[in-house]
Order: structure tokens, then C-alpha cells, then sequence
């Protein structure tokens, strides 16, 4: 009878050195680095166009309007000129959309476009979708950013 | 051989306590940040506003000052800004609905930083500061005046005032006594009778009288709470002394409120509020007219014509951003409503848009339970706080009052 007991203490002791291994690995870990594709700069969907996104002024601040520069180059590298551009986009872990509704408002050469009215009013994963309409054809990109 | 499993459970056990708990620093880097974001030390200076040149002139304010304060400012001369806008009561009224000429359909909103807004009112009805200020003067639940009325008033009370600031008066000799787009229909009428030349004088003086009381407005601004020195001694890595030292209460509350309820998603920055509209799921009160938020507002913003894309804008268009990016449609603005800074929120109940919740329990145990909305789509997940737990989010909420 004993030596049941025995073997339960030292299982029950090895389990808790084990959690105990365990949290400190978790509670050690840096955070996971897994999420969304943060790249600024992919081709569409249909591998019609490369396009980038980058804030026009560098920095992304929560909580401003600001304006963001879509580049669009075809695969071959020339920029994508005449472009008619959809935006649209939100949070995907909060079900709700984007709190302004930005637009391509300006051309501004070499493929170039200024996306304005971008605001972002929380952190967290937003998404930002373009359909693009082009000479060669149509396609949609979707970028993410995490604040 | 059991003495040793017994050793190395208890062993094991200590280790798992001390790395769970004890050893465990009280807030992460990442909640230090966050904390760090809601300070107002954070709060960046007040930006002018282009769209009112009359912003920052003191005479402008002392004027707007002295309108927001007169009971003559309204049709039976008993109603001002301030009568619902208390200024010993963070410029808020304590009723569930706001009293002027008649009850209104909406809690009056208080006023701290309220330059910093880019929409005003619960559903964002208007653009500017200065345009909002004129809204209330006109509503028949509120001041209950019209515009040739107020003109005629400025004239006679503060027009030497009113010139050293904005220039001469117009001629006002053929306006009508009372007229209005927005009035009776008799003041309707005596409206469009007036030449436009004549409307356009009277809109002019009245988007004046707007912009001096949104001058003064600027001057109203949040103070310093005890979660404001307990977030700055955080940052510096200072023991919070006195009464800038949070109780575990109040900490698990902050933990709560930056963590596990996610209040800080929209409630972020150093005024608590994104400045955006969401549907929470507030129930709306028996009684009172149809109420859909947002949705209903975006109308109202663009028809106004002292929007910042009308007439009676100072500066150029690159101010009217909000206006012209806003979204428009779409199920989100659905019963969508501002969410409200919560400086200072634990001394004005009761709470929400029209007064619905009595109580920060109440509030608290509204977004933990997380309803279904009435129409449109809460934005809010059941949270399932214990009791414990929703205590802790009010004895937080506390500390941004004191």
C-alpha cells in the first residue's frame, strides 16, 4: 500500500517540476512571432501588378487622418499608370470596417498614387484592401498593419 | 525515496508560484506602454483651428464667453449654453436627457477637451467646434431662438464687442424680427422672403457668434487625476506615494480595463476615446423619438451649411478631411454613437446617449453581458466578468475622477 503512494507523491512531484519547466519556458519566451503578412510592398492577388504602401510621411500615427502612397508596377517593373483604385478594409478581429472611408485622390507619376483619409483609431491588425482597375486588367491586393 | 518526492513536489510547486506570481513584475512592458499612452502628460497641445481665425483671440473667447453664459441667448431668455452645460459640473447636467426649453432626446455631453473632438455631438451631427455651438441655439428643445433673431440681439447687447472682433455689422434695418430656415413655419417664411444678400449677412453674424463661443470652449480642458500621477510614476519607474498609489483593486481594474475587457480599444489615448463612432449595444429609452446614431447624422453634417466645406469656413479645404473622408454608409454607423471620454466619467451618471445606465455598474455590467442590439450589430463580445472583476473596473474608473 505504501509503495502506491509513493509512486503517486513522485508522480505528482515530477508533474509539478514539469508545469513548473513549463511556465517558465512560456513565461521566458519572447512573444510569438506568427501573425498577418506585414510586407509593405507584394504582388496582387492574380500577379497582375506589384504594389506597395508605405505612409507618405513615414510614420504611421494612431488616431490622425493621413495619407499613404500606393505604388503600382506591372510584373515587369513599369509603373501602372490611369489606375482606378477601390479601397476599402477593417478590423478583422473586431468585425467592423474602417473608420474613414479613404480614396485615391491624386496621381502622382511613376506608378504612384496618394491614398488620403486613412485613419487608424486603435491599435491592433487592420487590413487595407485595393481593387485595381488598370489597362491590363483588374486584381486586389490586401495589406496589413498592426498597431 | 517519498521524503524526496515529497522535496521535489513541494520544490517544484514554490518554483511554480514564484514564477506564476510573486516573481512576477506588477505590469508587462507591453501594459507599461499601454498605461504610459493614457496619461494626459501624453496629450499633445491644443492644435489651432483654421476653420475658425477667431480661435485663439482672447476677445473672441471673453465674447464667447459672455454668450454662453446669457439666458437672453434663447426665445423665452431663460435658456444657455450653460443651463445644460454647468460649469461647477464638468459643464454636463446630471439628467439622463438634457432640459432647455423643453427635454431633449440626448445626455448632454461634458466638456472637457472638447476642442480636441473632430465630430460633435453623441452622433457626430457636426463638423466644428463652432458650428456645433450654433446648433442648440436654434433647436426648439433647446435655446428655441433663430438666427435674425440672435443678429438683431449681438446688435443691440454686444455690437461695439462684436465689431472690435469681426468688423462691422451689417445693415439689419429690413431683417425681420424672427427668421429662420430651421424655425416655425411663420419664421420660415420671413426666411425666404429676405433677399439671399440679407441670409448670407445673418448667417455671417450668427457663424460668428458660434465662433466666439467655441473660442471660449477651447480654454475647457481635462486636469490631472490620480491615475494620471500613478501612470507617470509608472513610466519613470517612481513608487507611487499618496494617494497616486493604486490599491490591488484598482490595479487588477486597470489590468482589466488594458487587457481581458478590451475597454482600451476604443476607449485609448489620453482622453479614453478614439474619437469614432461604435454600436455597443445601449438599449434605446421607451419613450423617446426613433434614435439611430450615426447612421442619421451623416445627412445632417452634409446638409449643414456651416460645414467645413460651406461658406463660412476661415482657411482653406485641407481642414475638411473629416468631412470628406467620412463613412458614409455601411451596417457599422447603424446605431453607431461617439465614443465618450472617461476623464472624470465616476462623477456624471447616469450614462450612454440618452441617460440609459444609472450607474458605472451598470455600464460595466452592460458591456460584460454584451446584448444583442436592437438594430444594426453591437460591436461588443460578452465578456463574462466575475463580480469580483466588474468591481475592480469602477474602482479604476474611480481613479480618472479624482
Amino acid at each position: 500500500m505504501a509503495s502506491v503512494w509513493r509512486y503517486i507523491l513522485a508522480g505528482l512531484g515530477l508533474a509539478a517540476l514539469l508545469v513548473g519547466i513549463l511556465a517558465a519556458i512560456y513565461l521566458m519566451s519572447p512573444q510569438s512571432a506568427s501573425g498577418p503578412d506585414l510586407s509593405r510592398s507584394k504582388k496582387t492577388m492574380n500577379g497582375l501588378f506589384v504594389a506597395s504602401f508605405e505612409p507618405e510621411r513615414g510614420v504611421v500615427r494612431q488616431g490622425e487622418l493621413q495619407s499613404w502612397l500606393l505604388t503600382l508596377k506591372t510584373a515587369a517593373g513599369a509603373p501602372v499608370e490611369g489606375a482606378a483604385i477601390a479601397v476599402s478594409g477593417g478590423m478583422p478581429q473586431h468585425d467592423h470596417g474602417l473608420p474613414t472611408s479613404p480614396q485615391a485622390t491624386d496621381y502622382l507619376g511613376d506608378g504612384r498614387y496618394r491614398i488620403d483619409g486613412v485613419k487608424f483609431t486603435m491599435s491592433g491588425w487592420w487590413q487595407l484592401h485595393f481593387g485595381i482597375s488598370a489597362a491590363a486588367g483588374s486584381d486586389s491586393v490586401v495589406f496589413n498593419i498592426v498597431l | 525515496m517519498s521524503r524526496f518526492a515529497v522535496v521535489a513536489g513541494l520544490f517544484a510547486l514554490t518554483a511554480l508560484a514564484f514564477l506564476g506570481g510573486c516573481g512576477k513584475p506588477q505590469f508587462s512592458d507591453a501594459e507599461k506602454k499601454t498605461i504610459a499612452s493614457l496619461a494626459l502628460n501624453t496629450l499633445p497641445s491644443l492644435k489651432p483651428d483654421t476653420t475658425n481665425q477667431y480661435a485663439d483671440l482672447p476677445a473672441a473667447a471673453a465674447l464667447g464667453s459672455t454668450l454662453f453664459f446669457d439666458g437672453g441667448m434663447s426665445r423665452d431668455g431663460n435658456v444657455s449654453c450653460s443651463t445644460c452645460h454647468k460649469i461647477g459640473r464638468q459643464f454636463q447636467d446630471d439628467l439622463p436627457q438634457a432640459v432647455g426649453v423643453a427635454r431633449t432626446n440626448r445626455r448632454t455631453m461634458p466638456l472637457a477637451g472638447v476642442a480636441r473632438n473632430a465630430w460633435f455631438f453623441w452622433d457626430g451631427r457636426r463638423d466644428s467646434l463652432w458650428a456645433q455651438a450654433l446648433t442648440p441655439l436654434e433647436n426648439p428643445l433647446e435655446q428655441a431662438g433663430n438666427r435674425a433673431a440672435f443678429a438683431h440681439y449681438i446688435k443691440k447687447r454686444f455690437g461695439e464687442r462684436y465689431e472690435r472682433i469681426f468688423g462691422p455689422l451689417p445693415d439689419l434695418s429690413t431683417v425681420p424680427a424672427n427668421a429662420s430656415p430651421l424655425g416655425t413655419d411663420a419664421e420660415k417664411a420671413a426666411w425666404n422672403a429676405m433677399p439671399a444678400g440679407q441670409q448670407e449677412d445673418v448667417n455671417r453674424v450668427y457663424a460668428n457668434i458660434g465662433k466666439a463661443i467655441a473660442a471660449f470652449e477651447r480654454s475647457i480642458e481635462p486636469g490631472q487625476t490620480r491615475f494620471d500621477r500613478f501612470a507617470i510614476d509608472l513610466a519613470t519607474g517612481a513608487k507611487p506615494e499618496g494617494d497616486a498609489a493604486f490599491s490591488p483593486e484598482e490595479i487588477l481594474g486597470l489590468k482589466l480595463f488594458i487587457g481581458k475587457a478590451s475597454c482600451v480599444t476604443c476607449h485609448n489615448g489620453p482622453r479614453f476615446t478614439d474619437n469614432s463612432f461604435h454600436n455597443t449595444g445601449v438599449p434605446p429609452v421607451d419613450g423617446l423619438p426613433l434614435d439611430r446614431g450615426r447612421v442619421d447624422a451623416v445627412a445632417q453634417v452634409e446638409a449643414d451649411p456651416f460645414n467645413c466645406l460651406g461658406a463660412f469656413r476661415d482657411g482653406d479645404e485641407s481642414a475638411c478631411k473629416e468631412l470628406r473622408f467620412m463613412v458614409k454608409d455601411g451596417p457599422q454607423i447603424m446605431r453607431a454613437y461617439k465614443t465618450p471620454s472617461l476623464r472624470g466619467a465616476a462623477d456624471r451618471p447616469p450614462y450612454m446617449h440618452a441617460g440609459q445606465f444609472a450607474t458605472l455598474d451598470e455600464v460595466v455590467a452592460h458591456y460584460s453581458k454584451a446584448p444583442l442590439a436592437i438594430e444594426g450589430v453591437s460591436e461588443v463580445h460578452p465578456l463574462d466578468l466575475s463580480e469580483r472583476e466588474r468591481a475592480a473596473l469602477v474602482a479604476f474608473l474611480k481613479t480618472l475622477s479624482d
